[in-house]
C-alpha cells in the first residue's frame, strides 16, 4: 500500500498520522527538533529556512493553543503565517473544505496546517493539493494528532533517553483522545517495550489491546513501577451520554494525586498535553510538582513543530528542485 | 597528487590561533567550530593549546542558500553557542575552504546570537574557488583544486585525521 505521507524516495511529504510512519522518519524529526531547541534561547529566535514561504493554519475546529504553537514555530522559521478559523456549520462540508483549500492554493500557499473535528480531514486535503504543497494534521476528530504525539515522545526522550527500557502509562480518556492514539503509535514504533493504558471501561475503545498496550482499570496496579505517566484530558466537549458518574468521582478513582503518583517509580515524570482540568484528571500539587514536565512539553512542542515544517519545506515546496539533479 | 599531512597543518594553524588568542585576550575570544570537520579540529586545538577559552559549535545547514534544493540533512547536528557572542572576538574554524558559502551561512547564524567584535576564519586547507568576497585569515595550506575534485577531511574513532581526494561525477558543490 502506498503511504500518502511519503514521496517516491521515502521522504516525508505530509504529516497526517504517526501510524505507519517508519522509525527512521520519527527519529529524523526528533533529531532535527533537537537542533531547534536552542534557537529559542538566542537573541534572535529565528532561522531563515522558510523565508518567503506561506504557511496557512486552517482551523475548522477551534484551538488557540495548538494554533499558536504552530504559528510561533512557522514564524521562527521565518515563514509568513495566515490563520483561518473556518466555520464548520455549512451543510455541504466536503465542498466547503475543498473550496477553502482551492482558494488558498490560488493564493500560492506552500504549507497547510489543518485541524478538523472529523477524522480523515487532513488526509482528504492532502489527496487534493498539488505536489508542491505539504499538509500537516493538527488534529482530526478522534483519529490523530501527530505533532502532539511527537512532542510527547521528544519530551520522554529528553528525560528518559533509554526508550528501550521504559514503562509508560497513559491515564484517562483514551476513547475520545486522538493524542493517546498518536502517543501509543509513536512509543511502540520507537521501541518502548511496555505501554499501559489506565482508564474506566467506558473511556476505552473496544479493541484497544490491538494497539499493543496493556489495559488496567486500577491506578495502583497500573502505575506500579512506571517511568512516565502521560495524563489525558477528560474531553467533556467530545462526550455524549453519561460515560462517567461525576467529575468528582472520576478524580477520586483516576485523578493523579501525590498519593497515586507514589505508586510509580520515584523518578517518574508526569506529562499532560493540556489544557488541564485541575482537580478532575490531575491534582494541582502534582501538576505544579517537581516531577511535572508539563511546561517543558510546551517548549519542546515548538521545536518539534519547527522540525516537521523544516523537513517538509526543504527541497520540495515553493517551486524548489524536487527530486531533480542538484 | 601528494596530500599534506593534516596533523602537520593542524599544528601550524594551532600555533597561529594561539597567537591570535593571546593577542585578543583570552576572556574576549571564543572558538567556534563548524560541523563536522571544524568541530574535530577545534577539539584538537583546545586540547593542544591548554587554555581555558569559551567555545561553541555551529551547523550552518539552516542558513545555507541551497536549502530549497537540498533540504535538511538527514543527520542534523545541534548548534551550541553557550557563551555571549556580543563583543567577543570569534575564531571560526572549518576544515576545507571552498566557495565561501558555508562561511557566509555560519556568519549569519553567529549574528543571530549577538554582535561579535570580530570574526576570524581559520581553515586547514584553502582549495580555491571562492564565490563570495570571503577569504580565510589563518590557513594551513593552499591547494588549488578543480571543481570536480572533492577534498575531504575524516577522523577515525581514535581521533586521527585523514585527507582524501576523489573525483566527483555529480556537481554537488557543498563547500
Amino acid at each position: 500500500m502506498v503511504n500518502p505521507q511519503l514521496d517516491a524516495e521515502g521522504n516525508l511529504k505530509h504529516l497526517l498520522t504517526i501510524e505507519g510512519l517508519p522509525k527512521r522518519i520519527l527519529n529524523q524529526i526528533l533529531d532535527t527538533a533537537e537542533t531547534f531547541v536552542g534557537v529559542a534561547e538566542r537573541d534572535i529566535k529565528k532561522v531563515p529556512l522558510l523565508r518567503g514561504k506561506t504557511v496557512c493554519n486552517i482551523f475548522f475546529e477551534n484551538s488557540t493553543r495548538t494554533r499558536t504553537t504552530f504559528e510561533i514555530a512557522a514564524k521562527r522559521l521565518s515563514a509568513d503565517v495566515i490563520n483561518l478559523n473556518v466555520n464548520t456549520s455549512s451543510q455541504s462540508k466536503g465542498e466547503t473544505i475543498l473550496d477553502t483549500v482551492d482558494n488558498l492554493i490560488a493564493m500560492h500557499a506552500d504549507m497547510f496546517v489543518v485541524r478538523h473535528a472529523q477524522s480523515g480531514a487532513a488526509h482528504f486535503i492532502a489527496r487534493h493539493v498539488p505536489d508542491n504543497i505539504s499538509v500537516i494534521n493538527a488534529g482530526d476528530g478522534r483519529h490523530a494528532h501527530p505533532t502532539q504525539g511527537l512532542l510527547d515522545v521528544f519530551t520522554v526522550r529528553k528525560y528518559k533517553p533509554d526508550l528501550h527500557n521504559l514503562r509508560v502509562a497513559l491515564v484517562g480518556d483514551v476513547l475520545h483522545s486522538r493524542v493517546a492514539r498518536s502517543e501509543i503509535h509513536a512509543l511502540t514504533t520507537l521501541g518502548v517495550p511496555e505501554v499501559r493504558v489506565i482508564a474506566p471501561k467506558t473511556l476505552l475503545p473496544a479493541d484497544v489491546e490491538k494497539l499493543g498496550v496493556q489495559v488496567f482499570h486500577d491506578m495502583k496496579a497500573g502505575l506500579k513501577d512506571v517511568d512516565v505517566i502521560m495524563m489525558l484530558r477528560l474531553q467533556n466537549e467530545r462526550m455524549s451520554g453519561a460515560l462517567l458518574p461525576s467529575a468528582q468521582e472520576y478524580f477520586r478513582t483516576f485523578g493523579l494525586t501525590q498519593e497515586k503518583l507514589s505508586y510509580a517509580k520515584s523518578d517518574a515524570i508526569v506529562m499532560h498535553p493540556g489544557p488541564m482540568n485541575r482537580g478532575v484528571e490531575i491534582d494541582s500539587s502534582v501538576a505544579d510538582g517537581s516531577q511535572s514536565v508539563i511546561l517543558p512539553q510546551v517548549t519542546y512542542g515548538i521545536a518539534v513543530r519547527m522540525a516537521v515544517m523544516a523537513i517538509l519545506g526543504g527541497g520540495s515546496i515553493g517551486g524548489g528542485n524536487a527530486g531533480g539533479a542538484v | 597528487m601528494n596530500l599534506p599531512n593534516p596533523e602537520t597543518l593542524l599544528a601550524e594553524i594551532t600555533a597561529k590561533i594561539k597567537t591570535q588568542l593571546e593577542f585578543n585576550g583570552l576572556t574576549n575570544t571564543a572558538l567556534v567550530g563548524i560541523h563536522s570537520g571544524g568541530v574535530w579540529l577545534m577539539n584538537h586545538i583546545l586540547k593542544n593549546i591548554k587554555l581555558d577559552v569559551p567555545y561553541g559549535m555551529l551547523d550552518a545547514a539552516m542558513y545555507r542558500d541551497d536549502y530549497a534544493k537540498r533540504g535538511l540533512k538527514t543527520e542534523p547536528k545541534p548548534s551550541n553557542i553557550a557563551f555571549d557572542v556580543t563583543n567577543k572576538h570569534i575564531i571560526l574554524i572549518d576544515d576545507i575552504f571552498y566557495t565561501g558559502r558555508t562561511t557566509r551561512a555560519a556568519m549569519n547564524e553567529l549574528f543571530d546570537y549577538g554582535r561579535p567584535a570580530s570574526i576570524t576564519l581559520a581553515v586547514l586547507i584553502n582549495r580555491g574557488g571562492a564565490e563570495l568576497p570571503i577569504a580565510p585569515n589563518i590557513v594551513g595550506a593552499e591547494i588549488l583544486l578543480k571543481p570536480h575534485e572533492n577534498l575531504q577531511l575524516s577522523q577515525d574513532n581514535k581521533g586521527k585525521l585523514q585527507l582524501s581526494l576523489e573525483n566527483k561525477t555529480l556537481e554537488t558543490n557543498n563547500g
